[in-house]
């Protein structure tokens, strides 16, 4: 049942997309009030764990538990209760385009609860000030730059006050400032809140210096884990690999396939 | 040979998979517990996204199809002397035929291949996505009201791309060819037969806005995510909505005004 110490356990998870296998044996728990990150090269299924653990999708084999809960055998009025405990903040931003800045935040808030109008404002230019765009709350989602975009997201993620927020690649292309900007944000707001957040991402630097704990996930499995310190010290190849970013080792270089010299010599004949 | 049939056997069974997939989706769209006062909203901003938009195509390509009618129609009749019957022949292929047939090709042109690209673009955007992790079903939110303003507007427009194609048909005949006025309205008035005629005209479009919409929603809603995917899906929508219109004409037809029924 309901773990106090993890909030969310993937246990032995399989998953299968056609053919082929995404993750494979996947053991991950998320531990409550922390910044968990998990990291990987692109590819390797980061954004389909978040659809695991939000029942987008659901696991081939193993399970996905959230609260001690089963996502998999959730039913549909079950899932849509678990998810008003959880915030994401799309790669996208996947605001609604054709509603402003302050109905995109107020949108959950106005599905979900009773709350009057008035309270609404208030709540929603909280929400805003809290991200520092209290004074955009006109504007339309296109006319924001991206990293504003992120920032009302993660407001409208906030809205009903999530116990659990999860992050989509929050930095990728990201000016410096935004960049600093969001994760000031994400560390102020998880340990302001006392929110479990959840980063997926392949930006090192920014990864490294806000998460508490990093799962690093190559080919379909956790190939590493533990605290940025005990990954930079680590002696696993595959880790060093992806920790100081270098171009060439057990992820080789050279997309697999015959040697260079067959293709040599074939030239000739 | 053997590859004919095992590849016809797979899209036989890609059109099933297909079909069953697109009557779920509907099914599970349009069948729930309805909220009425937020429902009317957002049927509201659809019927004007849907129906009050496809407005100008349609009155503009009815006056032009009902000036052809009456063109045509004249230079036939004339030769017979039986100018006077231009009326009959303009209402009746129009309420009949065009108004419904026309009405829902151009439908699909502007409605239909709008609201598939609105749909795969939420898609895309991570918007359906995003509403399902709010706990909001993008089925019951996004895909109902659309589906029911275009089957609402279809009929309409259709009636009105009749109306207006009439009055097209007028200007030509009477203000033009100087058919007599008299004629052309009482010959038509007393051929045209509101069950027989308007009615089943009117039957066509509703089954018509059914498809349409239906192919379009699903569209959307199943295409693949990326701007190719949502060019494919855009351009599905026409060319299937298109043969539907016209294949379902033709049994429609045939039920109706062909002594099957």
């Amino acid at each position: 049942m309901r773990n106090e110490d993890y909030i969310v356990e993937i246990q032995k998870m399989h998953f299968l997309r056609g053919e082929r296998k995404i993750f494979d044996d996947v053991n991950i728990r998320i531990a409550r009030g922390k910044i968990t990150a998990v990291m990987g090269p692109s590819g390797t299924g980061k954004t389909t764990l978040l659809r695991l653990i939000s029942g987008l999708l659901k696991a081939s084999q193993g399970s996905v538990l959230v609260n001690g809960h089963n996502v998999g055998k959730m039913n549909r009025s079950h899932l849509m209760r678990m998810r008003r405990e959880m915030g994401m903040l799309f790669q996208s931003g996947a605001l609604f385009t054709s509603i402003n800045v302050f109905d995109n935040i107020a949108f959950p808030l106005r599905e979900h609860t009773k709350l009057s109008e008035e309270l609404i404002r208030y709540i929603v230019l909280m929400k805003l000030q809290a991200v520092g765009l209290r004074n955009a709350h006109q504007l339309m989602p296109r006319e924001l730059s991206g990293g504003m975009a992120r920032r009302v997201a993660l407001a409208r993620a906030m809205a009903l006050d999530p116990e659990i927020i999860m992050y989509d690649e929050p930095f990728t292309g990201q000016d410096p400032i935004a960049m600093a900007i969001l994760v000031k944000l994400i560390r102020s707001l998880n340990d302001a809140l006392g929110i479990t957040s959840v980063i997926v991402s392949h930006d090192l630097h920014e990864t490294l210096s806000i998460a508490d704990y990093i799962y690093v996930i190559a080919g379909g499995k956790v190939i590493g884990e533990g605290t940025p310190e005990q990954l930079q010290n680590t002696e696993s190849p595959a880790v060093r690999q992806f920790i100081q970013g270098l171009p060439d080792g057990p992820v080789p270089f050279h997309y697999p396939g015959k040697p260079y010299t067959d293709d040599l010599l074939a030239e000739k004949h | 040979m053997l590859k004919v049939i095992q590849h016809l056997g797979h899209r036989a069974l890609h059109f099933f998979l297909t079909i069953g997939r697109a009557t779920l989706i509907l099914l599970s769209s349009i069948i729930g517990r309805p909220r009425l006062k937020l429902g009317f909203k957002l049927l509201v901003e659809q019927l004007y996204a849907v129906g009050v938009l496809s407005l100008p195509i349609i009155i503009c390509s009815g006056v032009f199809v009902g000036m052809v009618l009456g063109l045509q129609g004249y230079t036939t009749l004339v030769r017979f002397g039986a100018e006077q019957a231009i009326g009959q022949l303009i209402a009746l292929s129009l309420v009949r035929e065009l108004g419904p047939v026309i009405g829902a090709l151009l439908f699909a042109g502007r409605a239909g291949s709008a609201l598939t690209a609105e749909i795969g673009l939420m898609k895309a955007t991570e918007q359906l996505d995003g509403l399902q992790l709010m706990g909001i079903d993008p089925l019951r939110r996004i895909i109902a009201p659309r589906f029911w303003a275009g089957f609402y507007s279809l009929p309409l427009l259709s009636l009105i791309f009749s109306a207006v194609a009439v009055y097209g048909g007028y200007m030509v005949a009477v203000e033009w060819l100087n058919v007599d006025d008299g004629a052309f309205w009482s010959n038509m008035q007393s051929s045209v037969d509101f069950h027989e005629d308007i009615l089943n005209g009117v039957i066509k479009s509703i089954v018509f806005g059914f498809l349409v919409t239906w192919i379009a929603v699903y569209q959307g809603y199943a295409s693949v995510p990326t701007s190719e995917g949502i060019g494919y899906a855009t351009t599905r929508t026409v060319v299937y909505s298109s043969l539907v219109i016209l294949g379902a004409d033709f049994v429609l037809t045939a039920v109706m005004f062909g002594g099957l029924g």
